[in-house]
């Protein structure tokens, strides 16, 4: 018996060794362990023993069906293997090839640069304002202290729509982000701290202007807001939007009908070889105009000068958007080609956040 | 406005260099834009005598001379024809840099002879564009000094930008003043004497209309000779760009830079009767100085006599009238205009003169006769003559007002605390009277009647400010609240950044485009006629844009036209549907054009289609918030369209979100934009608002665990079906078990019925609380079947 199962033992072994494909090993052990199996009619047979041969017997039988069964298992994992290296080699691709193109989108450089400010004057407490594109004499002019009879009134800077045919009133295109300050002080009350950008539109062309250009403007009204207020904010806008540590300023003496005191402002700066640097060097330029809210048109607001006061500023956002990006020419701006988008243009994914750096 | 360091000096006693005086100008509110300092330059330059020119023995047309240089004596070959021995002119050494010609001297043989050095022309120095000949200056020159210090060209020209409200500044005495008050020197604050009169002249001035002239001051002066200005005047007038012209028309130049005090002269002989400021009537003819003929308007300030018109009061005089080298007796004329007229007078004519330039600013009212006292005694003395009476008419404005002003707005609103005395000081040099103590603290500001701009406490404080230095003033920070700051922008300012970044991030570039467009095409996109443009800087800027697809489809055709295959570009901004404020609607508009992505080895190359707006239009919806499965698709979109590919996105029957489409072939071939071109335009305004119930918190996660099914349905339907309302209907028959429905395949053409097509639907059950029998599926199966024949005539395909 025992003679008999080591026979079987080696037949069976020799088999699974020799099987050579999952199918063939099935057959070995389909006639090894299936119902009808060698192994299987031999432990059927047990029961005709009697009761110690049968122990013996069967805990030799036993002990084979584990050993083959093993054995095939172990061929099995064998043969897969194989099987799976083979695959693997027929599945080789040119992973070279090129990828499944995704389109890469771009965000303007205006509004790249609005996003920045709005996220550098949210830390300061500003909030958004904005205002109609389609202004008209009293918003944009006399609310503003323009006189009557000022240039920039004149047909040759201000775009007008052609007159209301029963009213003959005379809509013009704003020119300045300003009226949005008439409009805000006439809607709410100070304290007031806002930024309004947007686009505004005068009658000129050339590199450097366009007969659409974007400002921002700010303004702050509180009952003791002075010009130290005007230096310290301008200078913590300007120092975070140019990511230069405390950019050094000059304020210069200037007029705007709706400021007194007036000041230009100048960032310090060099030119490299046709490239502007920011912050350092011996040159200036200049960057916005701004000044203390004019007593008369915080009065045209509605305000009392005696009881309100603030500043107000006022810079070309495309300009900034130019000095901060190095583009000399402002007209491709607005002409929507892909080239200069693609070139100039920003990722989606860059947000600019405070906490991440506006400009990287 | 340009003056020189040495006419700045006739006002100011300074020894400030010229970089001192020009950043102390750009401080006080005078931006210099440039100096030019021509003594670098011209510093080698020294004047010497030609001892001896002789014929150069290899060289018909050059000479070699020997010349003094006033301290040796060199050998130097010379080309010019006036070159010959005595003569005296300007000698440059070797290391000289010449700037007319870049060249930068070196001792050198010229045709085998030596030559160490060279003898100047004027356009060699840049002086003038004379190279006739080298400089031939006077035998009493002196004898190796400097060129330029003989020549008085060692004078730095400096130009400063004046704002509007700086009339004052316009002359050399009133920067001369403010650059003292700022202590830069001291104002020679000079009094002009009236000169006598020598005979009584007669003559008769009469002002008509004392809104348009509220003055005017008239002198004859007799026996003048009006021959060339001297040279230091002549010189000051060139350095700062005016030709000398004659010695009376020089004399009105210099008074007008030197004081801000435009003067006027007549030829006394070409004038005819009483002189008369009045206005002009309609049709009144003028032929001005600069030669051209004008016709008025009516209402122009004219100064005329018994013949007719002399000028425009403040413009510009009459050509009849000027003066000439013959002009013996002259009637000099210092007037005020009424700046708004003057400006409108100008305007309207096209004129523009440095009299027009500085009555529209406000000329000072208190140097009227002033003025014609100074212009008197430099014509006698440059062109001689007697002077009559100054005969006048009209009343003179005092221009002076009184300010009640608190010295701490220095402070409060200035942020600079200043001394009351230095408040007071600088004041004091700019002017202004201070009278002390009237009330409440105040005291009275008497401000000086060449500054019409300082009207109140604010002014001012600008006057103290800029005088003592803004640099001065110490930044502060602005108060900020405690914490982190808060959101701050508005749902719309949300919107339009949301939709910005879900388009880049779909692969679109942002454009900007101008607000404004053709008409005849706005027209075509639902323009408005009251949005037309008076005055368009194109004709084809001309409307106000009604949507911002017309640019963006035209800025399409133009990058197509740059053989760009693969284009797509959107826009978030303003479209215009009127003139009122809410007639202004935020848009967000995408376009894309040629094909849909590059050809590439796995994927088919497609062109766009309407698909790929719809898909557009979705994308920005869903990213704003808008619940895109119940919005319902209506057909066909707006005219721009193609009628048959285009659609509008409502929520509800009547609330359109947003269109899309193909564009129409007409409106593209009309633009010349190669098709297929698909647009998008979601209407920002428009959209819901965003309603977050129960703060930032979701609800709790209601995800059913047991297994879905999936079951296919091929349905025939009519063609004509909009697939939309097959799904609705099949979502309606089992909505509470339905969790999505994909149509994902659409067949029409061979085998079917020509007027039906096939929809294949794969609609996923989910079980919410037991798995489901195979009953319950048939059953379900059954309703979804009977519903979509029942609603909407379609067929299951066996």
């Amino acid at each position: 018996m025992s003679h008999d199962l080591d026979e079987l033992k080696r037949e069976l072994l020799n088999e699974i060794a020799k099987s050579g494909t999952l199918e063939e090993l099935e057959a070995v052990r389909v006639r090894a362990l299936g119902r009808k199996g060698l192994i299987s009619e031999r432990l059927k047979g047990l029961g005709r023993l009697a009761a110690d041969q049968r122990r013996e017997a069967g805990a030799a039988l036993n002990r084979l069906k584990q050993e083959v069964a093993d054995a095939i298992a172990g061929r099995r994992a064998e043969l897969e293997r194989a099987e799976l290296a083979r695959r693997l080699e027929s599945e080789r691709l040119d992973v070279t090839l090129p990828a499944r193109p995704v389109p890469r989108g771009r965000i303007h450089p205006i509004s790249q640069v609005l996003d920045e400010l709005v996220e550098i004057f949210a830390d300061l407490g500003f909030s958004v304002a904005e205002g109609p594109h389609i202004e008209d004499d009293f918003h944009n002019f006399t609310a503003l202290n323009i006189p009557e009879h000022h240039p920039a009134r004149q047909m040759h800077d201000t775009f007008y729509l052609e007159p209301d045919p029963e009213t003959g009133e005379r809509r013009l295109l704003r020119t300045h982000t300003s009226p949005v300050q008439i409009r805000t002080m006439m809607a709410q009350k100070p304290p007031i701290r806002i930024i309004a950008p947007g686009r505004t539109f005068r009658s000129d062309s050339d590199a450097t202007h366009t007969p659409m250009f974007h400002q921002v403007e700010g303004l702050v009204i509180d009952r003791d807001i002075h010009m130290g207020h005007l230096k310290g904010c301008l200078e913590a806008w300007l120092s975070a939007f140019f990511e230069v540590d405390a950019l050094e300023m000059r304020f210069r003496p200037s007029y705007f009908p709706f400021t007194e005191p007036s000041a230009e402002v100048d960032i310090r700066c060099r030119r490299e070889g046709g490239r502007l640097v920011i912050g350092e060097g011996d040159d200036w330029l200049e960057v916005l105009g701004s000044g203390m809210v004019h007593p008369k048109v915080l009065e045209h607001c509605g305000l009392d000068p005696a009881e309100w006061q603030g500043f107000a500023f006022g810079a070309g956002l495309d300009r900034l958007a130019m000095l901060k990006y190095g583009m000399t020419d402002l007209r491709p701006f607005f002409e929507a080609d892909l080239a200069w988008l693609e070139h100039y243009g920003f990722d989606p994914l860059d947000v600019p956040t405070l906490a991440g750096g506006l400009g990287s | 406005m340009k003056f020189t360091l040495a006419w700045l000096k006739r006002h100011l006693d300074t020894d400030a260099p010229v970089e001192e005086i020009a950043r102390t100008l750009t401080r006080i509110g005078l931006e210099v834009e440039s100096v030019e300092d021509p003594r670098p330059l011209l510093a080698p330059f020294r004047i010497a005598r030609v001892v001896s020119a002789e014929p150069h023995p290899n060289a018909d047309r050059l000479k070699v001379c020997m010349v003094d240089t006033g301290d040796r004596t060199v050998q130097v070959v010379c080309g010019a024809s006036n070159a010959r021995a005595g003569m005296t002119g300007v000698f440059a050494p070797p290391g000289t840099h010449v700037p007319g010609t870049g060249v930068d001297l070196k001792p050198a043989k010229i045709r085998g002879v030596e030559s160490r050095g060279m003898l100047c022309s004027e356009r060699e120095l840049m002086i003038s564009d004379d190279h006739e000949g080298i400089i031939d200056l006077p035998a009493d020159a002196p004898l190796g000094a400097s060129y330029m210090e003989y020549a008085g060209l060692d004078d730095p020209v400096i130009d400063i930008a004046v704002t509007p409200n700086r009339p004052d500044a316009l002359g050399v005495a009133g920067i001369a003043r403010d650059l003292a008050a700022a202590g830069c020197g001291r104002f020679k604050d000079e009094k002009i004497a009236p000169v006598p009169a020598t005979f009584a002249s007669g003559l008769d001035i009469v002002v008509e209309d004392e809104t348009a002239c509220p003055f005017f001051a008239g002198r004859w002066i007799r026996g003048v000779k009006n021959g060339e200005s001297p040279d230091w005047l002549k010189h000051l007038l060139s350095a700062v760009g005016l030709r000398p012209i004659s010695v009376l028309v020089d004399i009105t130049n210099f008074v007008n830079l030197d004081r801000a005090r435009p003067l006027h002269v007549y030829d006394a002989a070409k004038v005819q009767g009483a002189i008369r400021a009045r206005r002009a009537r309609p049709g009144e003819r003028l032929v001005a100085l600069d030669g051209r003929e004008y016709e008025c308007f009516g209402g122009e300030c004219l100064i005329a006599d018994d013949r007719g018109p002399l000028g425009f009061g403040g413009v510009m005089g009459g050509e009849a009238s000027g003066v000439t080298a013959e002009t013996t007796e002259v009637i000099v004329e210092s007037a005020l205009f009424d700046p708004v007229l003057t400006a409108e007078t100008g305007r309207r004519h096209g004129i523009e003169s440095d009299a027009r330039y500085r009555f529209e600013r406000g000329v000072d009212p208190a140097f009227t006769l002033p003025g014609m006292e100074l212009a008197t005694r430099l014509i006698l003395d440059l062109a001689g003559g007697e002077p009559g009476d100054v005969v006048s008419a009209g009343h003179l404005p005092e221009g002076r007002r009184t300010i009640a002003f608190a010295p701490e707005r220095v402070e409060s609103l200035g942020g600079l605390a200043l001394e009351r005395s230095e408040i007071r000081a600088i004041l004091g040099r700019l002017g202004f009277d201070w009278q002390e103590e009237v009330a409440g603290g105040r005291v009275h500001v008497r401000t000086p009647s060449w500054r019409p701009d300082v009207e109140g406490e604010a002014d001012l404080v600008e006057e103290v400010l800029r005088i003592a230095g803004y640099d001065r003033i110490p930044a502060v920070s602005l108060p900020r609240g405690s914490g982190v700051a808060r959101p701050i922008l508005t749902a719309g300012q949300k919107r339009a950044r949301r939709a910005r970044r879900c388009c880049a991030s779909r692969g679109l570039k942002e454009a900007v485009t101008w607000s404004f467009m053709d008409g005849d095409l706005a027209d075509r996109f639902g323009g408005d006629l009251r949005l037309a443009l008076a005055n368009p800087i194109a004709s084809h800027l001309n409307r106000m844009r009604p949507s911002v697809l017309p640019n963006l489809v035209q800025a399409a055709g133009r990058n197509r036209d740059r053989a760009r295959e693969v284009v797509g570009l959107f826009e978030v901004g303003a479209v215009y549907h009127g003139p009122e404020p809410e007639d202004q609607e935020e848009v967000a508009g995408a376009v894309r054009a040629g094909m849909a992505g590059p050809p590439h080895w796995a994927e088919p190359q497609r062109p766009v289609d309407v698909f790929d707006a719809k898909a557009d239009a979705l994308a920005l919806l869903e990213a704003l918030g808008v619940p895109v499965d119940r919005l319902q698709v209506r057909t066909p979109g707006p005219d721009w369209f193609h009628p048959g590919r285009s659609g509008m996105l409502c929520l509800g029957p009547k609330k359109v979100l947003a269109h899309f489409g193909e564009l129409h072939p007409g409106i593209l071939s009309d633009l010349d934009v190669r098709g297929p071109v698909v647009g998008a335009e979601v209407f920002l305004d428009r959209l819901p608002g965003r309603r977050r119930k129960g703060g930032a918190a979701r609800p709790e996660l209601q995800a059913s665990r047991l297994p879905p099914v999936d079951r296919d349905f091929a349905f025939l339907v009519p063609a004509d079906l909009p697939a939309e309302q097959l799904i609705a209907t099949v979502r309606g028959a089992a909505r509470e078990l339905i969790e999505g429905i994909d149509l994902f395949d659409r067949y029409a053409g061979e085998g079917l019925p020509e007027d039906m097509v096939s929809l294949a639907l794969r609609v996923r059950l989910r079980p919410r609380e037991r798995t489901l029998a195979d009953a319950e599926i048939d059953e379900i199966a059954r309703r979804i079947v009977a519903a979509a024949e029942k609603r909407c005539g379609a067929r299951l395909r066996g």
